[in-house]
């Protein structure tokens, strides 16, 4: 395998490309049987509230209604619905129904009927009393308050996370090296401010939705739009209460997830309806249920004190993160961990101390989950803000700052779990991002004249690629009739491309053509176990265990062919068409080695290779963005954005673009425009792509892209993660813009123009 | 009540419900390539040519559609082939839900104004939201297509 890679890093067209472009019936809701049940749910209108009294009896009357299943009918075990490795570190908090409605949104009942009106219907006809009660809307105030989001007997954290649900806590912890103190007192500039994101939302064009039915042997069989199917298997078996081998979770096309499908928001409901009834049942999130009970991002408050020379060498961070973990705590012990551990070990060079110290809180709005970033996001743009305004205050260029401290090849980060950095190319994207966003050439400001100003701001970020010593993945191998291959994923394309990304590895490995590589996946009953896609670890991981199992299905097929060419194995050659002797006297094509493996052989030709890593190495990249912003507004147009990624080896060199252009869409959306409010009994007010204004290609600007390889060595050729590094840029690279442009720091996501006038007039009244 | 339309140039005659919406009549006619991302006319996903315009068919009755010709992409077999090959080689695709209304609206694009400018793409296409590709992917893919269509000395 030592010779020139023909299928990696290049523009190779997805698998499932045409189908998709040409609309093909391909998702969950084209596929889903045409006989399901309608499964809708009914919502809260109350932050918090006991139900004292339910009524299904009308509603059970309307013609067309199968079923109506309130919190008294269904299994009372605890469960958590977050797709994570078991134990969960989040808390089983959750019922399939619960009586204590903890957010405005939750579910209070599930009607299931033939068809849409008799179900719509329905819902209008329960009768439902409520004993109201005073809601925690104040994620700062959440933290050992008077009123318990979680008071019941039977809430239980599996582990050690610092949960205790009497304090409203879901997670606390706290990670430090050095004498934070000491090296703080003895700095020459300390500078501390507190930073806002809010709970965003994945907005994939894709809602939540699942549908589930009985198959031949009486199982369970569930088909969801997820990243995660056995995860699902797992925490299905948990929430209904029945045997995991009698569920089977598969997946179709999915259109979209970034994260948000690594939470089961719709799967146990029509799997509880189908259990029940022995009926198919689906169930289709509106947009309005997707923005108001679904799994955003965790809005989080963080402080951070940052410890200086004169000459802007960093020494210390302090860093306090405050999560909002909201009603239910999917999540919300592990994304506050990267809030530091993911933006801390970039100024690693000359970092004597640091501290990181959290909370996660439980309160009465929309429960979080995982969404791209998974609160690196969050702590990223805390980090890099504060270093954006040293580099103002001390007067030195925000770049050479980073260039002094930044972590580098071969360092390794007390604060990144003491990992070595094996591949690490951010100096090179800095570098290469200056150059050609022309850093040093255009000035912090420029007045236009025309009552406009334009800005230049920067940043740097990194993430993780899987989660070390945890995320399992698993491919299996298999040689067919005429010599094409099978390979089995329990990994979870969701447009991301990873069936083909996937392939590409197993087709350079076993030096075929793509079209050789057949690829199938995700199924609970087929597939390799595979922890599921997240946490930047498919290429990463899977990718690893595709390319070992490729290396011992080449091993099998030697034998083969040694018994047919009378030879030792060891002397044999691999090669494109078939395997040959060393002196190439002798040799057997693909489709005579498949055929002999089909008849009377005893030497395996299916291989499962699984895979782990003790590490996760980190992808890095540099963001550069050029803002003009409207003084007489407060408007902020982005005109110019300059992206440089170091995601080691790229696989594929599309979809590597792609997933860095998409990220840098997601993250300028956050920056500028998706905004979440609560009205003061704790509704959501951006409940539909109306008010939640994600960008349209009128907003994005112009993004320009490169990459800086790296060589990973314990990734499949070098490769380390993409998908998610690339949404971290932009919020603190446009807030330094808007800052250097009107002379004030948001320290508050989004920055809306209102934010930027009412900054710039209180600016020019202090003056 | 009864309504007759031709659906990608087949006649049909169906029963609906007076507040039965374009959208869910097409998806229950087979036009499964029609897609809703929101309820709200935001998205772009639902996008249909009713009699060679685009609409949104999530924000029109059934009804309405009685009498007229409706396109679904599942009509437009060539078209979307020939276009779609753009798209797929940059990857933009990715999740793809949104292609079948973007195509749509691109190709109704192509119709109106063979060779628009960057800023008329942007213009022309600002109702279809994609959330994966940024954009930007897409427009590398138009561009590339109507180079090809100039170049084969035609039009889009």
């Amino acid at each position: 395998m030592e010779k020139k890679l023909s299928l990696i890093n290049q523009p190779i067209r997805k698998k499932d490309a045409m189908a998709l472009v040409c609309g093909k019936p391909v998702y969950l809701d084209d596929i889903a049987p045409k006989d399901c049940l309608i499964v809708k749910l009914l919502h809260s209108p109350h932050a918090h509230a006991l139900i004292e009294e339910i009524d299904t009896g009308a509603a059970e009357k309307v013609p067309g209604i199968e079923a109506i299943y309130t919190y008294k009918d269904v299994p009372q075990k605890r469960f958590t619905m977050a797709g994570q490795t078991y134990p969960e570190p989040s808390p089983y908090d959750r019922l399939i129904l619960d009586r204590r409605m903890r957010f405005v949104g939750d579910v209070v009942a599930i009607v299931a009927g033939e068809n849409e009106k008799a179900v719509d219907r329905a819902l209008k006809l329960i009768k439902v009393r409520y004993q109201v009660l005073e809601p925690v809307l104040d994620f700062r105030r959440a933290k050992d308050a008077d009123v318990l989001v979680h008071p019941e007997e039977s809430w239980r954290a599996l582990c050690e996370v610092g949960a205790d649900n009497r304090r409203n806590l879901c997670a606390s912890g706290v990670d430090e090296d050095g004498n934070l103190q000491t090296v703080m007192e003895d700095c020459e500039i300390v500078l501390e401010h507190t930073f806002h994101t809010k709970a965003n939302q994945q907005a994939m064009m894709e809602t939540f939705r699942t549908y589930a039915s009985i198959d031949t042997y009486g199982r369970l069989h569930v088909v969801s739009s997820t990243q995660i199917v056995f995860h699902v298997r797992r925490i299905l078996a948990h929430a209904l209460d029945i045997p995991k081998s009698k569920i089977r979770v598969s997946k179709p096309r999915i259109g979209g997830g970034f994260g948000a499908k690594q939470t089961c928001v719709t799967e146990v409901f029509p799997a509880f309806v189908t259990w029940k009834t022995k009926k198919p049942a689906k169930l289709i999130f509106t947009r309005q249920e997707s923005q108001t009970a679904g799994s955003p991002r965790h809005e989080m408050e963080m402080r951070v004190k940052v410890g200086a020379m004169r000459d802007g060498t960093i020494r210390a961070v302090d860093f306090y993160t405050l999560s909002n973990t909201g009603a239910y705590g999917e999540h919300g012990p592990t994304t506050v961990g990267l809030s530091g551990h993911k933006s801390i070990p970039l100024y690693n060079a000359n970092l004597e101390a640091f501290r990181f110290q959290y909370d996660v809180v439980y309160t009465n709005v929309q429960a979080a989950g995982a969404y791209r970033g998974y609160g690196a996001t969050q702590g990223i743009f805390a980090l890099e803000s504060m270093v954006n305004e040293l580099a103002d205050r001390l007067g030195i260029d925000p770049a050479v700052i980073r260039e002094k401290n930044m972590i580098r090849e071969g360092q390794v980060a007390a604060s990144y779990y003491n990992e070595q950095m094996n591949a690490c190319a951010l100096d090179r994207c800095v570098a290469r991002a200056k150059e050609m966003f022309g850093w040093d050439e255009k000035p912090l400001r420029q007045d236009m004249g025309n009552g406009k100003v334009r800005a230049k701001g920067m940043a740097m970020a990194m993430q993780g690629s899987g989660i070390s010593g945890m995320d399992v993945g698993s491919a299996t191998i298999k040689l067919n009739d005429d010599g094409f291959y099978v390979l089995s994923i329990g990994a979870a394309d969701m447009g991301t491309g990873c069936d083909t990304t996937l392939a590409q590895i197993a087709a350079e490995c076993m030096e075929c053509d793509l079209d050789n590589v057949i690829v199938y996946g995700a199924d609970s009953d087929s597939s390799p176990y595979d922890s599921g896609s997240y946490a930047s670890s498919t290429i990463y991981v899977t990718g690893k265990a595709v390319e070992k199992a490729c290396r011992e299905l080449r091993e099998h097929m030697s034998v083969i062919a040694a018994g047919i060419l009378d030879c030792p194995p060891q002397e044999l050659i691999f090669a494109a068409d078939g395997v040959a002797t060393a002196d190439g006297g002798k040799k057997v094509s693909l489709g005579e080695l498949a055929e002999r493996s089909m008849n009377g052989n005893t030497e395996t030709v299916q291989v499962t290779v699984t895979h782990s890593s003790p590490v996760s190495p980190p992808p890095f990249m540099a963001g550069m963005a050029e803002v003009e912003v409207d003084m007489e507004t407060g408007a902020v147009e982005l005109l110019d954005y300059v992206a440089v990624v170091d995601c080691g080896t790229p696989i594929n060199s599309n979809l590597v673009r792609v997933q860095t252009e998409g990220g840098l869409a997601q993250g300028i959306g956050m920056a500028l425009y998706e905004d979440i409010h609560y009205d003061a009994k704790g509704r959501i007010a951006e409940d539909s792509l109306m008010q939640y204004k994600i960008p349209t290609r009128l907003d994005t600007g112009r993004l320009r892209v490169e990459f800086e390889g790296s060589y990973e060595k314990t990734g499949p050729f070098g490769a380390k993660s993409i998908g998610e590094v690339v949404i971290n840029t932009p919020a603190p690279a446009i807030a330094h813009a808007v800052y250097n442009a009107t002379g004030v720091w948001h320290r508050e996501l989004p920055i809306t123009p209102e934010k930027v006038l009412m900054g710039i007039l209180r600016r020019e009244k202090e003056e | 009540m009864q309504i007759e339309l031709w659906i990608n140039e087949k006649k049909v005659r169906a029963a609906i419900e007076p507040d039965t919406l374009l959208i869910d009549f097409l998806r229950e006619q087979g036009c499964s390539s029609v897609k809703r991302g929101c309820e709200t006319s935001n998205c772009g996903l639902c996008t249909v040519f009713m009699d060679e315009k685009p609409v949104l068919s999530c924000s029109v009755l059934a009804a309405r559609a009685d009498g007229h010709h409706i396109v679904t992409l599942e009509g437009l077999k060539e078209e979307a082939e020939g276009f779609g090959a753009y798209i797929a080689d940059q990857g933009a695709e990715q999740c793809g839900f949104c292609n079948p209304g973007f195509m749509m609206n691109a190709i109704a694009m192509f119709r109106e104004n063979p060779d628009p400018t960057d800023d008329e793409i942007r213009e022309y296409l600002s109702g279809n939201l994609c959330r994966c590709s940024g954009y930007e992917g897409q427009m590398r893919g138009i561009k590339a297509y109507l180079a090809f269509c100039r170049q084969k000395g035609g039009q889009a």
